[in-house]
């Protein structure tokens, strides 16, 4: 590993650096015997550090991605293997699956409908929203930025529990009697609004919506702070050009976070009204149950655009923090600068900004009048190109680098890949008149799960393995084992996913308890079952991964040096085992951008150096 | 036992696993890192490039596979107008991602395993450059205007509606939970207004009966359609979103609770066309596994699904849909009955219970002076006789059912053509109950017909009337039927 600094001084350049030209602020006057984390739980549960809520987020993320996923495998075996009995796993699913005479059990259909349901608002928002941006903005914003903490330790806290009380309203639903709701995690009303309808729009349903509106609650208070700290309290020096990409990342993706979760929680609130009080903003002339309804004049079509308003921006508050992580990793293990750091971030910006005028796109088919989704198509498709400068940008990091492959970069890599194939398919779908044909298919299921599933997962780990030092105290997670999980989910991911497209193609609608009904789609038995095999042996490799995740953390090799992987940002510059504060004396102070590497031939420059005289900043050379 | 054996497998792989992984850390720290560091480096750009170049055969070795299941290709070519420009559309599309996925990929992977790692390796020192991201933001922004420009046209033909005046077939789908009512409009074309409180069991959708359009309005288990007749489906929905889904036509379109929707279309091969088509293709020719004796392209049919998720009976939501050619259509819908007059009508559904619609009075004045001219023309006395089919009384009682009046008048009308007819109205029971009673019933029905017709101006010379009781039956009395038969009113003409 390389390293220009010597690593057997008592002190660090770095350290040397931020005692010359740091900002003194007096902490530890302040902070004597840290009376904020004197004990167990202060420290560990009800802590207001950063670093410690940015852990608490991402252990939560996980327990919910092990659920997310084992239900995913639930249904997959349905899908895969629908003559197989699943009598073996009546004990934890009881009645929900129903055992013939002949010993046989059958999943029921309400069940996995609610399967379905429950693994796309697990994973969309508990694991990706919150492991994925929860973690590693509040792990990286004030280590990044040269903060002690974030702008509200206090409501950064909140932020985490209010995620975790969603969370466990949420796991309560799953142990009603008439089940958790099941009416697909976008819950269209009426589907969602009416008990009569289906059995998880009862109870389950309440509980659904109570745990979301919890969780747009932790969103907001994370998202607030996460942009007041950004905006306030940058070190000096600091500027916005300065910013790793990440930051710029986690930064859009906090102020996109603001400005659409309410609109899903104001559509939530008048779907309550729906369901409790007799309104009728969603429904209109249903007859259900035997019975015509009293409601009339309202639109299912409005909770659509509400919904989506948030829910399109929500896949960019999934992916920007993983591009964000992706162009860090990838440039600090390339040694190389990431390419167009400007373009990086304008792509970013036009991303955001986009993101909130395409959300008709999931609706070409809903209903809305023809001629409006000419506008949404357009700038649908205009987000190809700042998606496509983003990708080039990627691989011309790469080009001319000296490539260290360990599993953080790998994961990087495969998020390229992942983003580029996913990206692709988009195209198709973005454009109205082929989306009449694949909506609502295995197409649309293939597209999202490799540009907003797998390449954020993707993003996720490279973030994981690149900043574990940071966050358990100078341990590395196992490289070997890590490898072997980046590859196997890869070829796996691609196995599970690709195939999809060709179901698509041909027509097969997603959210299908079984296929035999129709001619038209009962034909492809045996990719099924492939899927399904290669869903299963995924997931069992991302078992590998939290099995060296927990090990890792009391076992993993120790960090020796306070920078291992020669990076130029501030996060480096703290100590190894980094307390509350972040830096044991002064703040350091910046002095250049975050991306010197190979420059002038030094292998990289911490943003803590001065510039040398003649020395041009920034990416000027 | 088993769950036991399972945990402590699973155990066993975990500290596996965590050898495995300790081991290669030993390895390291004995044969130094940096020198580990770049073996992996070869190993992983290696496997980098193997992965690529796999992955990319996989795909275009699994695209070929499948190509005949893949819009626009082979078998799977789209049965309707529209949908040949959609295919095309995206055909192009495949054309232009297919090209850069590849590049890209190739790039990304190959450039991971050229610049891997070396120790005296140097990076290059290049944060950007203008040219190169001006090209790359340019490029994707031809394509993609190519792409939006040709996808709107497309786009926007094909959901235009029809034209006022234009001639279309247009027929009604409502999702429901779960299955779809399929609604023809019948002869006038048109179809009828709903009302969803007037939803029942016997009234699927509600329709208003009062409203004239309904009447002729067909209910069918299949849609049928024309080849290259223009299709304009309306859709709506019952209950909860629903979406029509057609996809050998490219259909689709959500069914709104409260909000019709529609889709126009034109289907350009038939059924059968589409079967023979099919016949060519290897993976149709095999026998169908539910009805062995025949190919899958023999049982081939076009259908119709839903693909919005409505609940749990979501992914059963079939119905056949079968397109032939113009003339098989008019046959087929000449063959279909009106919901109403096979259902409702005379029902307490009906609102025109108590009265006949214009063509039923028309028929039935017809078949009465049909009768009438027998009668007239007949030499036998006997034969001078004309039951009243229509006129019937309340059980037990000598009131007029309402629909009675019909027949009286016709009556009326007759004794108004033939100024010197003259006539017996007689009126005869079946043999329950009382004799008597029964001689008195039939008289006093008599009498009511009697009444009615000397109301409407028919002097009282021109007839009589009398009560048989069940003296003359005409046929047994020991059946169901037979007594029916035998409880009748009718007429004799006794002079011209």
């Amino acid at each position: 590993m390389a390293s220009n600094v010597a690593i057997t001084a008592p002190q660090t350049q770095e350290d040397l650096l931020i005692e010359e030209f740091g900002y003194d602020d007096h902490f530890h006057d302040h902070h004597h015997g840290d009376k904020y984390q004197s004990n167990f739980v202060t420290t560990y549960i009800f802590s207001q550090d950063h670093k410690m809520i940015a852990k608490q987020f991402l252990i939560t993320g996980m327990f919910w991605a092990i659920i997310g996923g084992l239900m995913s495998l639930v249904f997959r075996l349905q899908l895969g293997f629908p003559e197989e009995s699943m009598a073996w796993l009546k004990p934890i699913l009881g009645k929900w699956i129903t055992v013939n005479e002949a010993g046989i059990g059958t999943l029921a259909p309400e069940f996995y409908y609610a399967l379905v349901t429950m693994h796309g608002t697990i994973i969309v928002f508990f694991v990706l929203t919150a492991g994925l941006s929860g973690t590693f903005s509040n792990l990286l914003i004030p280590l990044q930025i040269g903060a002690r903490d974030m702008a509200s330790p206090l409501l950064n806290m909140f932020s985490y529990w209010f995620f975790f009380l969603a969370g466990v309203v949420m796991f309560a639903s799953l142990f009603l009697n008439t089940g958790p709701f099941a009416g697909g995690w976008t819950a269209y009303p009426p589907l969602s609004a009416l008990p009569q309808a289906s059995s998880g729009s009862g109870a389950g349903m309440t509980l659904w919506t109570v745990s979301l509106v919890l969780f747009v609650v932790s969103v907001l208070l994370g998202g607030i702070n996460y942009v007041t700290t950004v905006l306030n309290l940058r070190t000096k020096g600091m500027t916005m050009w300065r910013l790793p990409l990440t930051i710029w990342a986690f930064f859009v993706t906090a102020i996109i976070g603001i400005l659409s979760f309410p609109v899903l929680a104001s559509g939530f609130f008048l779907l309550m009204c729906d369901r409790g009080l007799g309104t009728s903003f969603f429904l209109s002339e249903i007859f259900i149950g035997g019975q015509a309804l009293d409601h009339v004049g309202g639109s299912p079509v409005l909770y659509q655009h509400l919904f989506w308003f948030l829910g399109h921006p929500e896949v960019y508050i999934i992916i920007l923090p993983a591009m964000g992580i992706v162009s860090e990793v990838l440039s600090v293990h390339a040694r190389k600068p990431i390419f167009g750091y400007k373009a990086m971030v304008y792509s970013i910006l036009a991303i955001a900004f986009l993101s909130f005028i395409v959300w008709a796109h999931h609706m070409f088919m809903s209903g809305v009048n023809p001629f409006i989704s000419n506008f949404f198509v357009i700038f649908t498709l205009i987000i190809a190109v700042p998606s496509a400068v983003k990708v080039f940008n990627w691989i011309a990091t790469l080009y001319g680098g000296n490539i260290r492959f360990n599993s953080a970069n790998l994961f990087a890599i495969g998020f390229v890949s992942m983003f580029i194939s996913g990206g692709l398919t988009g195209i198709f779908l973005g454009n109205s008149a082929i989306d009449i044909q694949l909506h609502d298919t295995y197409f649309v299921v293939a597209h999202f799960h490799i540009v907003m599933g797998i390449a954020a997962f993707f993003g996720m780990y490279a973030g994981v393995y690149h900043w574990f030092p940071k966050m358990f105290a100078g341990r590395f997670m196992n490289e070997t084992l890590g490898k072997i999980h980046f590859w196997g989910t890869l070829i796996g991911a691609y196995a599970i996913f690709w195939p999809m497209h060709y179901l698509g193609m041909a027509g097969v609608p997603r959210r299908y308890y079984s296929f035999d009904i129709f001619d038209t789609f009962r034909h492809f038995g045996t990719m099924n079952k492939f899927i399904t095999i290669a869903a299963i042996i995924v997931f069992a490799l991302q078992m590998l991964m939290v099995i060296n995740f927990f090990y890792s953390i009391w076992r993993g090799k120790k960090m020796t040096t306070q920078n291992p992987y020669g990076s130029s940002t501030l996060e480096w510059t703290t100590p190894i085992n980094v307390g509350h504060g972040n830096w044991p004396g002064k703040i350091p102070t910046v002095q250049r951008w975050p991306y010197d590497y190979g420059k002038d031939g030094k292998e990289f420059v911490t943003q803590v150096t001065p510039l040398t005289e003649k020395e041009k900043a920034e990416g000027a050379h | 036992m088993t769950a036991l054996l399972a945990i402590i497998c699973v155990v066993l792989l975990a500290v596996i696993a965590v050898q495995v992984g300790k081991v290669t850390e030993l390895a390291g720290k004995i044969r130094g890192e940096e020198e580990v560091q770049e073996q992996t480096n070869r190993m992983n750009g290696s496997i980098g490039m193997i992965f690529m170049i796999v992955f990319l055969v996989a795909t275009v070795v699994s695209a070929f596979y499948y190509r005949n299941w893949m819009l626009g290709y082979g078998p799977h070519e789209a049965a309707s107008e529209h949908g040949m420009s959609l295919d095309y559309l995206f055909n192009v599309t495949l054309f232009f991602t297919g090209i850069v996925f590849i590049i890209t990929q190739i790039l990304l992977f190959y450039f991971a395993w050229k610049y891997q790692g070396k120790k005296d390796r140097k990076a290059l020192f290049m944060p950007h450059d203008n040219k190169l991201e001006i090209i790359w933001t340019i490029i994707p922004a031809i394509v993609m205007t190519f792409l939006v420009v040709g996808g709107l046209d497309v786009w926007n033909e094909t959901m235009a509606d029809v034209e006022p005046g234009e001639e279309v077939i247009e027929f009604e789908a409502t999702g429901y939970q779960f299955a779809w009512a399929l609604r023809y409009p019948g002869p006038d074309g048109k179809l009828g207004t709903r009302d969803y409180t007037k939803i029942n069991g016997i009234n699927a959708l509600g329709q208003v009966w009062t409203d004239e359009k309904n009447m002729d309005d067909l209910m069918v288990d299949e849609i049928v359609l024309p080849k290259g007749k223009k299709v304009r489906v309306r859709i709506i929905a019952r209950d909860v979103l629903h979406n029509f889904y057609l996809p050998h036509f490219r259909v689709k379109m959500d069914a709104v609770p409260g909000m019709p929707t529609y889709f126009v279309f034109t289907p350009t091969k038939t059924t059968e066309e589409y079967r023979e088509e099919l016949s060519k293709y290897p993976e149709y020719q095999a026998p169908d596994i539910n009805e062995p004796e025949k190919m899958l392209w023999e049982t081939f049919n076009y259908e119709l699904a839903c693909a919005e998720l409505c609940g749990k009976g979501h992914f059963s939501m079939r119905r056949l849909v079968r397109v032939v050619e113009e003339d098989e259509y008019e046959v087929w819908l000449n063959g279909q009955k009106s919901f109403y007059l096979s259902s409702i009508r005379g029902t307490d559904e009906d609102p025109y219970k108590d009265e006949l619609l214009d063509f039923e009075i028309k028929e039935r004045k017809a078949a009465f002076n049909s009768a009438v001219n027998k009668a007239r023309a007949a030499v036998e006395d006997s034969l001078r006789i004309i039951r009243l089919e229509n006129v019937n009384f309340e059980t037990g009682s000598s009131t007029l059912t309402p629909l009675s009046r019909y027949e009286l008048d016709n009556v009326v009308d007759m004794l108004n053509q033939y100024s010197n007819m003259t006539i017996e109205v007689a009126g005869h029971t079946d043999n329950t109950g009382d004799a008597e009673a029964n001689q008195a019933l039939s008289e006093s029905r008599a009498k009511i017909v009697y009444d009615y017709i000397v109301a409407r101006d028919i002097a009282t010379d021109r007839l009589n009337f009398a009560g048989y009781g069940q003296d003359r039956p005409v046929d047994t009395n020991d059946t169901d039927a037979g007594r029916a038969s035998n409880r009748r009113t009718e007429f004799k003409i006794l002079t011209q």
